[in-house]
């Protein structure tokens, strides 16, 4: 049963990509993007990856594709196939699938438990001493938070820094070579779709359990699959679908977009903070040990305090990069309309 | 044999297309798309590293002799998914601004532009 499990999800997930591949309407292109990524989510799960399979689908199928609508609607849809063909690309694309899966052949069977991955000092450390070191039952938010926290640190940074880019990629006044105008497939008298009474009220019912979830999801990571991602993912898709069945204008009414660029910056300031206050207490750098009256209690407010510190960027810069690519097509009829 | 290494090679087939998805088409989004289907091999491969025979999701349970699979990699590719989302929303936001001053998201379009000039 559990093979045949395996191999219909793979066969699925490769049929999903090939339509991907195939298909040249980009939004058709998007929506099975965002299949892929659920029935990749299904496949971690049977790899006992619940914490990852919890991340993908929030980010696979929820903000990515979010955000390839986002812009599909300022890019249009429709993809032009190439004049000129060129075997080149399906030539190296199959030498390199040869080499791999001549090197597959080396590789062990998967599961098998005597291979160096299973067998490495630190893979013993994680799962027979970290339960009583750290004190935390899920042990991927005590490898994620505290022994790889300075790993972590820099992640966030990495998040923060697209979160900026993309803001300062998107303010900047666009400055058009010839003068034609954007055809804007999104009419403004339909922003939001108003006029649709279902996805109003069901989403009026859905957001409070959504930002409800996204809640225990941050601060249950300690005990089940979750943490500051998984939680900021969920949290930021909330407001997102508030933003898309009620307006940005009343998204921004209720968090505007310096607010979110204060949290953006604030989340990262938080976990960086708890590093300092670390050093300052005597204890290395995100040594959270010495920040409780014991070892262990100290672990438990150092991993609260980090997490809180991812799930307040990755909400803020998730909402900072869908500001950027919703706000956009106003700007670009402000620009037209001067 | 054949089943052994069967999870293996899906993965090295989902990353030949996503290889050919980016070489092969000129738009700018479906090379995005092909970005995204590459990573999702990468991160498929790793975390299939971690899986143990008859192992459980790394969370303590009660009682002894459970088998955990190994957290590490889950660490390494749960940030990896919401790095990767955030430089693929990089990547459109310059998608935005290249249709902005070309007028088209065709690599190949664009090309023929930058030679005209």
């Amino acid at each position: 049963m559990e093979e045949f499990t395996d191999i219909f999800l793979m066969l699925l997930l490769i049929a999903g990509t090939l339509g991907v591949l195939y298909v040249s309407n980009l939004f058709v292109a998007t929506m099975l993007l965002g299949a892929v990524s659920l029935i990749v989510a299904l496949i971690f799960v049977t790899l006992d990856a619940v914490d990852v399979a919890f991340t993908e689908a929030a980010v696979g199928a929820g903000i990515s594709t979010v955000l390839y609508l986002g812009t599909l609607a300022m890019v249009g849809s429709k993809e032009k196939t190439r004049s000129k063909k060129s075997p080149l690309p399906l030539l190296v694309s199959l030498a390199v699938g040869g080499l791999l899966i001549y090197a597959t052949l080396d590789l062990p069977v998967i599961g098998s438990p005597d291979t160096p991955v299973q067998t490495s000092r630190l893979t013993d450390r994680f799962i027979n001493v970290s339960p009583n070191e750290i004190g935390v039952p899920n042990m991927v938010t005590s490898v994620l938070a505290s022994y790889r926290g300075f790993d972590t640190f820099g992640e966030v940074t990495v998040i923060f820094t697209a979160g900026i880019a993309v803001l300062m990629i998107l303010r900047q006044r666009h400055t058009r070579r010839e003068e034609e105008p954007i055809e804007n497939p999104t009419n403004p008298d339909q922003k939001g779709s108003l006029h649709d009474i279902v996805p109003h009220v069901v989403s009026k019912l859905l957001i409070p359990f959504i930002l409800l979830f996204g809640l225990y999801v941050q601060f249950h990571g300690d005990f089940g699959p979750g943490g500051g991602f998984q939680a900021g993912v969920i949290f930021a898709a909330g407001f997102i679908l508030y933003s898309l069945v009620f307006g940005l204008d009343n998204l921004k009414q209720l968090i505007s977009a310096r607010f979110v660029e204060f949290l953006l910056a604030a989340g990262v300031l938080l976990y960086g903070g708890v590093g300092v206050v670390s050093m300052l207490m005597g204890a290395n750098f995100l040594d959270y040990n010495v920040l409780g009256s014991t070892p262990v209690a100290g672990q438990h407010l150092g991993i609260l305090l980090v997490e809180l510190g991812v799930g307040i960027t990755v909400t803020a810069a998730m909402l900072a990069i869908f500001f950027g690519f919703a706000g956009r097509p106003d700007e670009i009829e402000d620009s037209n309309g001067h | 044999m054949f089943f052994d290494h069967f999870n293996y090679w899906i993965f090295v087939i989902l990353l030949m297309i996503g290889l050919y998805t980016v070489m092969s088409r000129s738009n700018l989004i479906k090379k995005m798309i092909g970005l995204s289907i590459f990573q999702i091999a990468v991160f498929l491969f790793y975390i299939s590293l971690g899986k143990i025979e008859d192992g459980t999701a790394p969370i303590l349970l009660e009682g002894d002799g459970v088998i955990y699979s190994n957290p590490l990699p889950h660490v390494l590719i749960l940030t990896a998914i919401v790095v990767g989302v955030a430089t693929t929303a990089l990547g459109l936001a310059l998608i935005v601004r290249i249709k902005e001053s070309f007028g088209t998201i065709d690599e190949d379009e664009i090309l023929l532009q930058e030679e005209d000039k």
